[in-house]
């Protein structure tokens, strides 16, 4: 159980540093020159040569790439060319937003993606499921972004229930601790709902399909002859199996969940990693976007870790040592 | 194929749409940035005509430009964007696929790293990266989509190929003294042409969601070139008073997305082997 793990350990890292090195090179490989960009059009090329000593830009690549690997491994961040914060504190500040809201939308559009999943599988082929896989497939086909927009128009603009932007009201620190509880719920209603609604399609319809795909197995065959009542069959025998595929899916689907958690972000205003990025990326701040690329590489690694010691703990076949 | 509901309908939602993208001069407005009088024709209500005698389907937009035209003249962008993406992954995915399935040794685990690399990174974040250094354009667009979607295609090809190369017909290839090249092309690319083409199917609805959403944060096509994503962006401060410019965009969105999800759904049920990877690549390709 635990050498697989700390292969798979190693084997993140290696995606992080993998990441990392991209993203430098892709940096350097960039038309412009930051330094350049930082001393402004009118600066004589002296100016330019100056600052480019300044940030080392004319040291080898090899040797700017360790140096900034080492310092990137301290913590070292450098600052935002944008605020002049640490990048670092802007990262620390962001990254729980994200996790709150990609963990929550997860277990809500799973919790809801496998029932609908369930239910169709147990009807599958009548008119209901046919109505409930059109429903799913609308639902994984709509745009999180435009969802978003759509829900902000009839929850905040047309019945004004629900605010739109940010984590918290502007007056939220002033409030008694229920008021301030209840003021943060409501703004995480929004862009909690967008991400679970987006979610849910995929999930029913993968459900559906491993469920689907077990019946006519020598086990569901066995369980029946034993006169089991359907019901039971269906969740303790064809659920149990489907649900296996269905972690490995979420570690999979992890990439996929945070790419949608940038749009929503960036849609509520969400004061997460994703917001982040987009705007770093929308004002050119590498600083900025070099290290949320490497922080959000990191928060889907460890997830995938998360699902895989799931999937070691829902399916013992796979923790024996024969078995990989 | 035909007896299939979900492929008639993914078809005929798909055919609309490439016939008004097609057909976008003629039965529009014809010009996607034509604006005449702005103050007159601003956020006019679907099912209108303004004072110039012009009918509007589905309104106008802030500038008082038609969305119907724009939508029409967007669907170009996002189907061609869509395409021209999904095929750059697929020439990526099958030269890396096959050549990890030939190669074996080092070349095949050196390439299988880098797809199982590529395939934990954050795809957006990526495209977000790679769009915001170099200067937005529908070119970029479609090279970044190209690069970062080639993965699931490539684990296709490669898993596919493997089962291929021990088939009796390819070791008879092998025995009458054809090379990797030949085997390849001649004898296992065709097998492998349905399941790249169910790929591309979905890929295509993925594709074009992502393009629309980098043009929706303005890294993608630039206005005043429509793009369903910009019409999205520019519809964002109209959403009380003009709702249907960014409704317009995103329903179409949804209706091309749906229809290669059904074509993909029923083409992947004809070869049932595969099915239960259906629902996962769909999910993992976004």
């Amino acid at each position: 159980m635990l050498r697989p793990l700390l292969r798979r350990a190693v084997a993140s890292l290696a995606v992080i540093w993998g990441v990392v090195t991209l993203v430098f090179l892709l940096l350097h490989a960039a038309p412009g020159d930051p330094a350049g960009l930082l001393v402004g059009p009118a600066a004589s090329a002296e100016q330019v040569a100056v600052q480019r000593h300044a940030l080392g830009l004319d040291r080898p690549l090899v040797a700017q790439y360790g140096g900034w690997l080492g310092r990137f491994v301290r913590g070292d961040w450098g600052n935002s060319i944008a605020t002049g914060r640490p990048v670092r504190d802007l990262l620390l500040e962001a990254w729980p937003a994200t996790a709150k809201l990609v963990v929550l939308s997860i277990l809500l559009s799973y919790a809801l993606g496998i029932t609908l999943g369930v239910v169709q599988a147990s009807v599958a082929g009548s008119r209901l499921d046919t109505i409930l896989s059109a429903a799913s497939v609308t639902l994984f086909a709509v745009p999180g972004y435009w969802l978003g927009l759509m829900l902000v128009m009839v929850f905040t603009y047309r019945l004004r229930l629900l605010p739109a932007f940010g984590a918290g009201g502007l007056d939220a620190e002033f409030l008694p601790p229920w008021a301030q509880a209840l003021d943060g719920l409501r703004h995480l209603a929004l862009p909690l709902a967008t991400l679970t609604l987006v979610g849910i399609g995929g999930v029913a319809r993968f459900v559906r399909g491993a469920m689907v795909d077990l019946e006519g197995s020598a086990f569901l065959l066995t369980a029946r002859a034993k006169g089991l009542a359907p019901s039971r069959v269906l969740l303790r025998h064809t659920l149990r199996n489907a649900l296996i595929p269905v972690l490995t899916l979420l570690g999979l689907s992890l990439p996929a969940i945070f790419s949608g958690t940038v749009f929503v972000e960036a849609i509520f205003a969400w004061p997460g990693v994703g917001r982040v990025l987009v705007q770093a990326v929308q004002a050119r701040d590498h600083p900025v976007v070099l290290a949320a690329a490497a922080v959000s590489a990191g928060l889907v690694v460890a997830g995938n870790l998360l699902a895989e010691m799931l999937v070691a703990w829902a399916d013992p076949r796979t923790r024996r040592p024969d078995a990989r | 194929m035909l007896d299939d509901a979900r492929a008639v309908l993914g078809s005929a939602l798909l055919t609309g749409v490439v016939l008004v993208a097609l057909l976008a001069p003629v039965i529009s407005t014809g010009d996607p940035a034509r604006q005449r009088d702005v103050v007159a024709t601003r956020l006019l209500p679907p099912a209108s005509t303004d004072t110039f005698g012009v009918f509007h389907p589905l309104g106008t937009d802030r500038l008082g430009r038609d969305v119907w035209t724009r939508l029409a003249f967007g669907a170009r962008v996002s189907l061609s964007v869509g395409t021209l993406a999904v095929v750059l992954s697929i020439a990526i995915g099958v030269v890396v696929g096959a050549t990890a399935a030939l190669a074996r040794g080092w070349v095949a685990t050196g390439l299988l790293a880098l797809t199982d690399f590529a395939l934990a990174l954050p795809r957006v974040v990526l495209l977000l990266l790679l769009a915001a250094l170099w200067s937005p354009s529908v070119t970029v667009v479609i090279l970044v989509l190209g690069v970062t979607g080639w993965m699931t295609v490539a684990r296709l090809v490669y898993a596919e190929s493997r089962g291929l190369v021990t088939r009796p017909f390819a070791e008879a290839a092998l025995a009458l003294g054809a090379g990797r090249g030949r085997l390849l092309v001649r004898h296992l690319l065709p097998n492998l042409a349905t399941p790249i083409v169910v790929t591309a199917a979905l890929g295509i609805g993925n594709a074009i969601l992502l393009e629309a959403g980098l043009s929706f944060l303005g890294l993608g096509v630039q206005p005043p070139a429509p793009s369903w994503g910009n019409m999205i962006a520019a519809g964002r401060d109209a959403l009380m008073d003009a709702p249907w410019i960014a409704g317009a965009p995103g329903i179409a969105l949804v209706v091309v997305v749906v229809g290669c999800t059904l074509l993909g759904d029923a083409l992947q049920e004809r070869l049932s082997p595969a099915r239960r990877m259906r629902a996962r690549q769909s999910v993992l390709s976004r």
